[in-house]
Parts: C-alpha cells; structure tokens; sequence
C-alpha cells in the first residue's frame, strides 16, 4: 500500500509538474521592467523581453505610399459620386484608394468595395460604409487630434490591419440564453470571458460603458470623495462593473493598472500618471465613435455583420491599441495621408440611418490644464 | 517503544479494538469504525464512528440544502451544461440580491431570492454546528475553547453577508457564493472603498492571520523537535516540567531572549487565530457604515505618506464644470 501510493504519487507529481511546463503560459525571464512613478510606489509595466520584441513585431505601421505628383484636376470633377474626398487632387484620391486595399482588402481587391463595372455605384454594403469609415478617420484625426490620438493619428491601418473586418471589434453579449424555467442570478456576470481578463467580473460592461454616446460622465467613478460616509455610496456592483472596463483596457493596452493609476489611492487624479488623462478622453472618443458612425450603419450593414442581438459591430480600446500602449508602436501614421485629416465634409452617406453632421464629443470635456509631460524612458513597449 | 525522529517519521497507531474513548452520559455514535492508512498519514488511522445527533443532521441536511441551491444556480448559469459546469465551476456563483431591493425578504428568485435563501440555509446550518460542537465540547467535560474560537470565524461571516448588509440598508453589499466571484467581489470592496489597507483593523487581522502561522510553525517545529525528550506530554509539562520543556525553553531563550511556556503558547495561538476574524470583521464592519474611503481617511489622520510628483499636476478633466463624484 505505502509502496504502491508513493510510486502513484510520484508519477502524477512527475506528470504535472511536465504539464505545468507545457501549459500554463509560463512568463520567462528576462524581464524588461520600466518605472513610470516615484519610487517606491510599485509603479512598474512588467513583460518579459520577448513578449516585448513580439508585440513590436506585430505592431510595425505599413510603409506609406510614394507621394502623388502635384497637380490635375479634383477627384470630385474626375468621379461621379465622390462625397467625400472630392475636394483631394485625382492623383491623390488614387494614391489612396489604392492604399485602403493595401489596408483593408489586399486579398479581396478594389471588388471588395465597388462594382468593377461602374466604380461610382453604392450598391455594395461595404462602399458605403467605408465612405462612413473616412468620415470617422477625419473625425478622429481633427476633432480627437489635441485630446487623444495626438501627432499619431490614425489610418484605416490602425484597425484593419489588412483585414476588411478588424480583428477586436465587439458586440453586446446577450449571456447564456437560459432555455429553461429556472433563471440563475449571475448577475450578468461569473464565466470565464475574454472581455474582462477572464475574470469572473460583468462581461458585457463595455456596452454599459463604451456603447452609448450620452452616458452621465460620473459613471465610472465609485469611489467616495470624502473620507467619511456623506450620502448614499455606489453599491460593490457597480465597482465590479468598473473594474471590468479597466480590466479591458489593460488587455487591450498590455498595460497594467499602475501605467495610468497609483494603486494605493486608484480614483486619485494627482497621483495618477498623464497617461490617465488621455485614457479618460480615449473613453470618451469610443464612445462617440459608437454612437455617432457605427450606430447609424445599423441598416447598413447585412445581418451577417450584426451581433447576435442585431446589434451594430462597435469599436473598444483593443481595436486601435491591439496590446500596444500606443498603437502601432506610436507611428505618426497620419503625416503622410493629410487628406485623412482633414475636417469632416457633412455629407450622408446613402444608405446610412441616422445623418451624420458634425458630432461633438460625447463629453463636454475641458482639456487636462497642461499638456501631458511625456512618460520617463518611454514607458513600456509591449 | 516508537518515537518521532522528524516530520517525515509516522508512527500509526492501530488498536486491536477500535478505540470507544471515555463512556459520556448521551452517546449516539454511528457507523462501523475502521482504519484507514491514509487517513493515518495526516491524522489517527482509525476512522468513525461519528457522533451525529439531531443536530449535526439538522446542521447537515441546511448545509446540503443551501449547496443545493447553490450548485443548481452555478449549473442553470451555464445552461445546465454538464461540461461547461465542470469548465468554469471556479467562475460560476450565486450572486446577493440586486441593489434597488434593499433588504427586501424575498425579492424575485432570480435577482436576489435564491440568494437570500441559500444564505439562510447555510447559517442556520453553521449556527446549528456552533451549538453541536457546544454541547459535544460540554459532554465531554471540555472547556469551550473549540466552540468559541469557532465563533469568531462566525462573527466575520455574519459581518460579511448579514449585519453590514444590514447596516447599509441592502443585502447587494453581501458577498456572492462562488470560488472566483468572491474573490473578485473582495477587490471591488477594496477598490470601492478607497483601499483596506488603510483599514486600522485589517492591518490588525493581517497581523494575527500572518502571527498565527508563525507561531504555529514556531510551536509545531518546537514540539517535534522535542518529541524524542518528551514534549508529546507538553500539557503535563506545564505543571511537571521535564527536559523536553527545558530545552525548548532553553532554544528560545537562547535564540531570542525570551520563551513561551508550555502553556503561554497556547494561549498565544489562540489569542491570535481567535483575533484575526474577530478585528477583521469589525474592520469590515466598519467599511462603508463609518469610513466611506480608507485612503483618505489615512490621509486625514496621517497616516499615508506623500509621495513627491513626477508628472506636475495631473487634472481631473471632469474636475472644472460640475465635476462632483
């Protein structure tokens, strides 16, 4: 019996500590370690170096297109139904027409969009939303440029990344559809879900948080600004459901909570880093991108493209950030496409449910008092 | 005659007749004793009977109801999906009532109810315990020590799911059953209210929770370390002390100046596993209902430091037009 125990005992040890090995993602040293607060206080981005080479690797911008020869006359006089490029020179407007297939379609081609037969036809779905698209990449490189994206900018790239639908886009999750009697209380939360880290938090705070455009701005925040009891609190849920949005954008940044926070007092602002600022607008220009370009493509897009809940294909952090702190590794992406950041010419786009015009940021937001001093030693790279 | 050498050396004691111990007044032991190796690895080879009374069924049959209840949310959660109940068991939970309910008896089952009476059962089952392992402690002629220690671990249950919910006006304040979820739940505390680490008492329930397993590895290493001169008598020793004692004493002294006695250490132990629960649940107790935010609180007594700026100032960006939390 002791005999037979101990030779069973020292097999399975033997057998898991192999698959410990082989399975459990195991974080090797070297680490790469950076500080971005006073010492003492914890405030490190952690990876190990070859996560951080990887990540880079993935997140290299394409090379821009050589430059269009100056001159001729304006796409809007060459093509019928130029919208909104029609004030670009024709070269211009092919320079970037080509580069939006190296962007989004390399494999589908100029078809993926237009009928080859009459290029200026709307009937393909995907026309006009790419002509919505445009609008929201010049909405973002003007009105975001001084709160969020900054000198970067950004390009159809930036999301697609050479694919027609972008890889981290998401949709309301509607949950387990209870198909009996018997209704749980999860409170929507408790599965193991990508959304939030896989933690057992709200899964579907994103679309509490980043899917409506006129959300009260204090929605996020639940922690008391007194140090006594002057009112009624927030209740421990909806930190549960804050802590799930926070948990989406450390994934969706490869950042941890001391990139932006100083943990001992997170809701502090003095103590957090500028990088909080910029995430505080960053929250607020999804936001506006949901409700102001991807809602009103609802009738747009097929039923394919919709959510299970027939909801629209919406935008988070990850779907510019892609695990990077600054997307595609802070390339000023932008300067070569001016055109992409020019201020929104306010045509709807047909087919398009709501009209577009120029919307505001969701958030009546004042910018920070001084712009953000740039993070020591650049931070982390992952 | 057999005698520890060290914490790898069993010795299995396997009487011939199964052990009865001493005849008490109301005896209703059940079950067939037998002996089990394994359970002679950690603890006495002989396992049962078992005393089981109405009582412990009582306490039992509550117990199993409440982990009915409890295992058949986590299981309708996932869609009665056996395999998915297996995959994401550790994620799975029953969560408290949802917070407009306040502290409605019974709202709706699936947004609270169920809850309200899985936690019902499971107290009761755990109250009921407290009173088996009571009267156990009492038949046999024991001191309370037992029951009593058990009631500080109580206190911090019921802190955590009945009385500062109460205090709050709203069972949602309450803990969720689940592996992961009530782990998560205690971050969210945490992070609700401003950082427990500033907390005074749960600085002090840390304290005792990391005291109380040095000294129980203290202790434990200082016994068998002694074992072979006889400290397996270490509660004759208390009064008739032998060489076993006086070279445990002699270690310490030696060591570091000062000893417990055979009987001091005791009552250390005790003390500071009985003091973990007892000053976290008043630490709990007194989050949210006394102090709405631990940092500041810290900050208004002096007791978190500052800590030089690096960046300049970083603003609230909500801070300028009606910027209230």
């Amino acid at each position: 019996m002791k005999t037979v125990l101990g030779i069973a005992g020292a097999v399975a040890a033997l057998f898991l500590t192999i698959a410990m090995f082989g399975t459990a993602g195991w974080t090797r040293p070297p680490l790469a370690v950076s500080q971005n607060g006073y010492r003492g206080t914890g405030m490190d981005q952690v990876e190990s170096r070859a996560d951080a080479i990887a990540v880079k690797a993935e997140n290299v911008a394409p090379a821009p297109a050589d430059p269009a020869e100056p001159g001729g006359d304006l796409a809007g006089k060459t093509y019928e139904n130029v919208k909104v490029l029609q004030n670009l020179t024709t070269n211009e407007f092919n320079r970037l027409m080509v580069s939006m297939t190296e962007w989004v379609s390399p494999e589908q081609g100029c078809t993926y969009c237009h009928n080859t037969e009459n290029m200026a036809d709307d009937s393909l779905y995907q026309k006009r939303v790419a002509r919505r698209m445009l609008q929201m990449t010049q909405h973002i490189n003007t009105e975001w440029k001084q709160k969020h994206v900054q000198g970067a900018g950004v390009t159809c790239y930036t999301c697609h990344r050479g694919q027609p639908v972008p890889a981290n886009i998401w949709f309301t999750d509607p949950g387990p559809n209870a198909t009996s009697g018997f209704i749980p209380r999860n409170n929507g939360q408790n599965l193991a879900k990508a959304s939030v880290g896989l933690a057992s938090l709200p899964y579907d705070t994103l679309t509490e948080f980043l899917g409506q455009k006129e959300i009260d701005n204090n929605l996020i925040r639940v922690n008391a600004t007194t140090a006594l009891p002057e009112g009624k609190g927030k209740p421990i849920q909806a930190a549960e459901k804050t802590y799930g949005l926070m948990m989406h954008m450390s994934q969706g940044l490869g950042v941890n909570c001391t990139y932006c926070h100083n943990t001992r007092a997170i809701s502090n602002w003095s103590e957090s880093t500028p990088q909080r600022v910029s995430a505080w607008h960053g929250i607020r220009m999804v936001r506006d991108l949901n409700g102001n370009y991807l809602e009103p493509l609802l009738s747009t897009f097929p039923r394919n493209r919709l959510g299970v809940l027939g909801d629209v294909p919406k935008v988070n952090c990850t779907t510019c950030h892609n695990g990077v702190n600054k997307p595609l590794n802070g390339a000023h992406v932008i300067d070569a496409y001016p055109e992409l950041a020019r201020p929104v010419v306010a045509e709807a786009p047909a087919g398009a449910a709501a009209p577009p015009a120029l919307p505001a940021p969701a958030a009546p937001a004042p910018a920070p008092a001084s712009p953000a001093p740039a993070m020591p030693s650049d931070a982390p790279k992952p | 005659m057999a005698y520890y050498q060290n914490i790898f050396t069993q010795v299995q004691v396997r009487p011939v007749e199964p052990e009865k111990g001493v005849p008490v007044a109301v005896d209703a032991r059940w079950g067939k004793p037998f002996h089990s190796y394994l359970m002679g690895l950690i603890g006495n080879a002989q396992v049962g009977p078992i005393y089981i009374g109405y009582l412990g069924a009582l306490s039992f049959t509550c117990g199993l109801i409440a982990f009915e209840i409890i295992g058949l949310n986590m299981l309708a959660s996932v869609n009665w999906d056996p395999v998915q109940f297996v995959r994401q068991l550790p994620w799975l939970a029953l969560e408290p009532p949802r917070p407009q309910y306040g502290l409605r008896i019974l709202p709706p089952l699936n947004e609270g109810g169920w809850w309200l009476i899985a936690g019902f059962f499971l107290t009761t089952s755990i109250l009921l315990w407290w009173l088996r392992l009571y009267r156990r402690a009492r038949a046999l002629g024991l001191g309370t020590h037992v029951p009593w220690a058990f009631a500080s671990a109580i206190w911090l249950y019921l802190v955590l799911g009945f009385i500062r919910p109460i205090m709050m006006g709203s069972w949602s304040e309450a803990v969720p059953f689940g592996i992961f979820p009530h782990l998560d739940w205690t971050a969210a505390f945490s992070l609700r209210y401003g950082n427990l680490f500033y907390n005074p008492f749960h600085m002090l329930s840390i304290v005792f929770l990391y005291g109380s397993t040095l000294l129980f590895a203290m202790h434990g290493a200082t016994i068998l370390a002694t074992s072979r001169y006889g400290s397996e008598r270490e509660i004759d020793q208390i009064v008739n002390r032998g060489t076993a004692t006086e070279r445990a004493a002699l270690f310490w002294r030696w060591t570091m100046g000062f000893n417990a006695t055979m009987e001091s250490v005791h009552r250390w132990a005790w003390w500071f596993a009985v003091l973990t629960t007892l000053t976290g649940g008043i630490g709990i107790l007194l989050t949210g209902t006394v102090v709405d935010n631990w940092y500041l609180w810290a900050v208004k007594h002096g007791v978190a430091p500052s800590y030089p700026h690096v960046y300049g100032p970083i603003v609230d960006p909500l801070s300028a037009p009606g910027g209230t939390p």
